[in-house]
């Protein structure tokens, strides 16, 4: 979907803050991200169209960072940390439960994802880049189901605050 | 890098224990290479800006910790370099092998083996065997990534050539990497195809073979192919190549670097359209009367046609239209039997969508070259991009790299429209006017408007010319918007012209005398009159009409018989309905072509050509640099290089040329065309980036081959800049092989005085346009509905409908939609065609692409009027 008028307002006036308009790629791709809950190919083009480049250039700065889905993704995004010390503490334990447990759900994505920092309290994950430490995998679903009932409210897609 | 302080003075490195003298801030890589060691590499390309993305060319530096890549290592006093030792082997190594591990070892099927550098550069440097036995990445094997160009990721080891030239040099970022780690590759975006009219570079630089060329693919193997230096005549630009052949079938070409005229780029339709010479369209026997014939039958029919014409009427009842498709020795030895023997000056090479011959002939002119350091370029073309695209590429150069100032007073968006820094908004019709404000305000006069002002202070603040690029702004207008911009421009004193004309070897026509009121070598009709009258026999007593004024004679009666030498009106001049009364009148029609066309179809007699690569001898370029050009499969058919049918034809007439082979006529040539003085068939075939016109003034530019004529490319390095051999400066001509024979001497005794255009303009007046009319620009495309883009299987899916581009405003103001189809009528006509609102349209305007095949904005435009007028109608 194209950008709606507050939010291409809003991409206009980002634009206006950087002396080169191609600066503002990546903001703009949060903001599309956040109003349709993933990139889109056709918000691709536009904020190439935005910044005065082509869609090709966008789709190469864009594909660049994991946090931009390129597909849809759901209203929650899962990103669940197996990397050395969540490992050894559970952390691929958490991810084949959630796996599990959302295979068919098509709100909640579950992803693999490298050291998020948060060692200290290993294992850890993020929910729509909310951090959650210290996790059992029961305790993990609760979470997100917690994010799903509204008991918790997400952040948007892109972990900006709604 | 390029500071030019900086080139003064030089440092001293050492690499390999050897001393070396470079320039402060040149890159080590090259400053090695420069010195006969080779450091590997696959990123860097000499033509692009180093990225350091591969690491294949590690190399140790004395003081620095680790291995830095000598592509961006910027040489300094007294560094010392190695190349070659055990670590920076062992590093090498590692990088190969990290390389490998993902790329597929499916040589045996790739288009590039033998001539990859991955595999010659893993067996001169890489480790012996891999160590990595877990599973390669897999893609989907090859993807189409445009129409011409196929892409297999799996092979990609991401050097970043290919995204960098689309970005960097084409100026069309349509590719680029996409994601990251190992499953990092290079990409297009859905349904936005790498549709860059200079694909085919990225192929030829691939170090891999990722990226194919859908013409070439699998048609065979680079040690089965042999291998001809020659120039591409698609356009005027004649980029250097080498064109590869298998089984006497031409299957290749590739862009051979020279500094002065392509810097190693083609366009695709260069590169591509070679397919047209294979066409089985092609007519390879001659007819007479639509049936074919033995060539003595059709010599002797077309003979006494031409005979019994002269005879009636007189030789002015002959015309010959055409001649720039060929050679120089082509295009003289037709001038000669027009002009000599036939006796007729109503002789044209050009087809009424040029620009008046005496303009191209006698202004100062401008390099190519010259454009890099120009003062400013000034635009009074049409769409280069279009026209001559490696012009293109090199204009683009110098706005965005060079920092030269691009005027432009184009009345339509162009290609170069968005490296323009001065656009001065000229309306059609008016780039004459727009030029002499200009003009005048350089030459000090209060500047009519804020644009010009600041275009002539950043003209004023800069040294060297000012090159202004002076082609047929548009097929709408007639060319006099043109001729009065060059003649106020040209009396500027540091203005030099740059001719935009676009056909083929055009430009070796109008040397060669193929126009109205010109001889051979750059001499009007009556200043070498008694020259050639010596030379030749006999020339034409009055100056005689150009291709416009040789329609209208047709359409009038007054012309009996038309010669068509390659060239097709019907198609290609911009009024179609004169075309058409022409052809429809005229008594006779003789045809020299290589192809069936509307034009030459009822041609009473027929004679089949040969094209390009069928043909040797030498061509002339825009800046008038001759080069040679090779032949390299034999004569489809029976058909005969033009200028052997011309000789024919004048022995028939009575008048023996006793030219045998090109080099005679090269040597003919040379010896009484003034502008050839000095040249002989040594010189040229010597030169390795040919010879500028006129030869005596330029001789010294020289720069001679070492040793043999043809370029002999290693086929392992056809993704390097290929470059034929030759020496940095000029050598006296006793250095070098073969060219003990060259005369610098110019014959003074009939010194002939080159024609200079006195730059005198008729008064024109410009109609007013009516407030409901649009104002149409009429400009070629690259995949127009010419020959070499409808016989060649590569490029006919690219041709695209014209579309008539207008304002938004005007588009409203209409009532249409962009994308309905409107009716479009001048006073001459009226066509169907799609509307499109776009940027960069002046409202009042429209700009409507030239369809080069008999149909669309030909119909619209009258050739007597000034510019032409249009009326929309919606179809609902
Ligand atoms: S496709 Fe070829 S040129 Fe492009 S990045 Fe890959 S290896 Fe380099
Ligand atoms: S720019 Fe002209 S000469 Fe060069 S490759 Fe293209 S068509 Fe051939
Ligand atoms: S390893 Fe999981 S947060 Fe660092
Ligand atoms: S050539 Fe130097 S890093 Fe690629």
């Amino acid at each position: 979907m194209s950008f709606t008028p507050e939010n291409l307002a809003r991409a206009q006036s980002v634009i206006a803050q950087y002396p080169d308009a191609h600066s503002a790629i990546l903001p703009l791709a949060h903001i599309a991200q956040d109003q349709d809950g993933w990139l889109t190919t056709e918000a691709m083009a536009e904020i190439a169209d935005l910044v005065g480049t082509t869609p090709a250039d966008v789709q190469g700065v864009c594909s660049f960072y994991t946090m931009y889905k390129r597909r849809p993704c759901g209203k929650l995004v899962v990103s669940v940390c197996t990397n050395v010390t969540c490992l050894v503490v559970g952390g691929p334990e958490i991810l084949e439960h959630l796996n599990d447990r959302y295979a068919a759900d098509d709100d909640v994505f579950v992803e693999e994802v490298e050291c998020l920092a948060a060692c200290g309290n290993a294992p850890a994950m993020q929910v729509n880049y909310e951090y959650h430490e210290h996790l059992v995998p029961e305790m993990a679903a609760a979470i997100v189901d917690d994010y799903k009932s509204g008991v918790l409210q997400p952040r948007g897609v892109s972990g900006g605050l709604k | 890098m390029t500071a030019v302080n900086e080139a003064k003075t030089t440092v001293t490195v050492t690499i390999d224990g050897k001393s070396i003298e470079a320039r402060p801030g040149e890159l080590l890589i090259k400053v090695a290479q420069d010195n006969g060691i080779y450091i590997p590499r696959f990123c860097w390309h000499e033509r692009m800006k180093p990225v350091g993305m591969c690491r294949m060319c590690l190399v140790e530096v004395d003081g620095i910790r680790g291995f830095p890549p000598a592509c961006t290592m910027p040489v300094s006093e007294a560094m010392v370099c190695h190349t070659d030792t055990d670590s920076v082997k062992a590093a090498q190594d590692g990088v190969l092998e990290l390389l490998l591990i993902n790329h597929p070892l499916d040589c045996p099927v790739c288009d590039r083996g033998g001539e990859c550098p991955l595999q010659d550069t893993t067996l001169a440097f890489g480790p012996v065997e891999s160590r990595f036995v877990e599973e390669k990445r897999h893609f989907e094997k090859p993807i189409a990534i445009s129409d011409l160009v196929l892409l297999d990721r799996e092979r990609c080891i991401q050097c970043a050539r290919c995204t960098r030239f689309a970005d960097e040099i084409a100026g069309d970022p349509l590719i680029s990497f996409v994601d990251r780690g190992d499953h990092t590759q290079v990409l297009n975006f859905p349904d936005d195809p790498f549709s860059s009219y200079f694909s085919g570079n990225v192929v030829q630089i691939c170090p891999v073979g990722a990226l194919t060329a859908k013409p070439y693919r699998f048609k065979a193997r680079p040690w089965d192919l042999a291998t001809v230096e020659t120039s591409c005549t698609t356009c005027a630009v004649h980029c250097r190549g080498a064109v590869q052949s298998s089984s006497n079938q031409i299957v290749r070409l590739l862009g051979v670097d020279s500094e002065p005229v392509n810097q190693g780029w083609l366009c695709d339709k260069g590169r591509f359209g070679y397919e047209h010479v294979h066409s089985a369209a092609r007519v390879l026997t001659p007819r007479v009367g639509g049936r074919e014939a033995s060539w003595p039958q059709a010599l002797d029919a077309a003979v006494a046609e031409l005979k019994s014409a002269k005879n009636l009427h007189g030789g002015g009842a002959i015309a010959m239209i055409g001649g720039a498709s060929g050679t120089n020795e082509s295009a003289y030895a037709w001038a000669r039997l027009t002009k000599g023997v036939i006796g007729t000056d109503n002789v044209d090479a050009q087809l009424g969508d040029g620009i008046a011959a005496e303009v191209v002939l006698g202004s100062d002119r401008a390099q190519i070259s010259d454009l890099d350091n120009a003062a400013a370029i000034v635009l009074c073309a049409g769409d280069l991009k279009e026209e001559l695209p490696v012009l293109f590429l090199r204009v683009k150069r110098a706005a965005l790299e060079l920092g030269v100032p691009l005027v432009d007073l184009s009345a339509a968006p162009h290609g170069l429209s968005k490296y323009v820094t001065h656009a001065l908004g000229a309306a059609p019709g008016e780039q004459g006017l727009v030029a002499e404000q200009l003009a005048s305000a350089i030459g000090g006069a209060t500047p009519a408007n804020e644009t010009i002002a600041a275009a002539t202070r950043s003209i004023g603040s800069r040294e060297g010319n000012i090159v202004v690029i002076l082609g047929r702004t548009s097929l709408a207008e007639r060319d006099d918007t043109v001729v009065s911009a060059a003649a106020a421009l040209g009396a500027l004193p540091r203005v030099r012209f740059l001719s935009a004309l676009r056909r083929s070897n055009v430009h070796g026509a109008l040397e060669a005398g193929l126009a109205p009121g010109f001889l051979p070598g750059r001499v009007s009709l009556d200043s070498g009159r008694v020259h050639f009258t010596s030379n030749w026999g006999s020339v034409p007593a009055e100056r005689g009409l150009g291709t416009e004024g040789i329609l209208r004679a047709c359409a009038e009666g007054k012309i009996h018989v038309l010669v068509l030498v390659g060239a097709d009106p019907l198609a290609d001049f911009p009024d179609r309905s004169l075309a058409k009364q022409a052809l429809d009148t005229v008594g006779v029609v003789i045809a020299i072509d290589a192809f069936e066309t509307p034009s030459n179809r009822r041609a009473k007699v027929f004679m089949p050509c040969t094209l390009w690569a069928e043909q040797g001898g030498t061509v002339t370029n825009l800046e008038g640099r001759v080069q040679r050009v090779s032949r390299k499969v034999s004569a489809s058919g029976l058909a005969l290089d033009d200028w052997r049918i011309a000789s024919e034809l004048a022995q028939r007439m009575g008048s023996d040329f006793d030219l045998e082979t090109v080099d005679e006529i090269t040597e003919e040539f040379s010896r009484v065309a003034p502008a050839w003085a000095g040249a002989s068939t040594a010189t040229i075939r010597n030169a390795r980036d040919g010879v500028v016109l006129p030869f005596a003034d330029h001789l010294g530019e020289v720069v001679f081959r070492r040793g043999g004529s043809s370029l002999d490319i290693e086929y392992s390095l056809s993704w390097e800049p290929i470059r034929a051999d030759g020496d940095d400066v000029a050598v006296e001509a006793s250095d070098v092989d073969e060219t003990a024979e060259i005369d610098r001497t110019i014959a003074t005794e009939d010194a002939l005085t080159l024609f200079v255009w006195d730059r005198v303009v008729a008064p024109r007046s410009i109609p007013q346009r009516d407030a409901y009319a649009l104002r149409v620009n009429v400009g070629r495309k690259l995949y127009d509905g010419g020959r070499i883009v409808a016989e060649s299987p590569s490029l006919v899916g690219l041709k695209k409908a014209p579309t008539m581009l207008v304002s938004s405003a005007d588009a409203a103001r209409l009532g249409v939609l962009s994308g309905e189809s409107v009716k479009a009528t001048s006073s001459r006509g009226s066509i169907t065609v799609e509307l499109k609102a776009a940027r960069g349209i002046a409202p009042g305007t429209a700009s409507l692409g030239f369809s080069a095949d008999g149909t669309g904005a030909s119909e619209l435009i009258d050739a007597s009027v000034s510019v032409t007028d249009i009326r929309v109608e919606t179809l609902r």
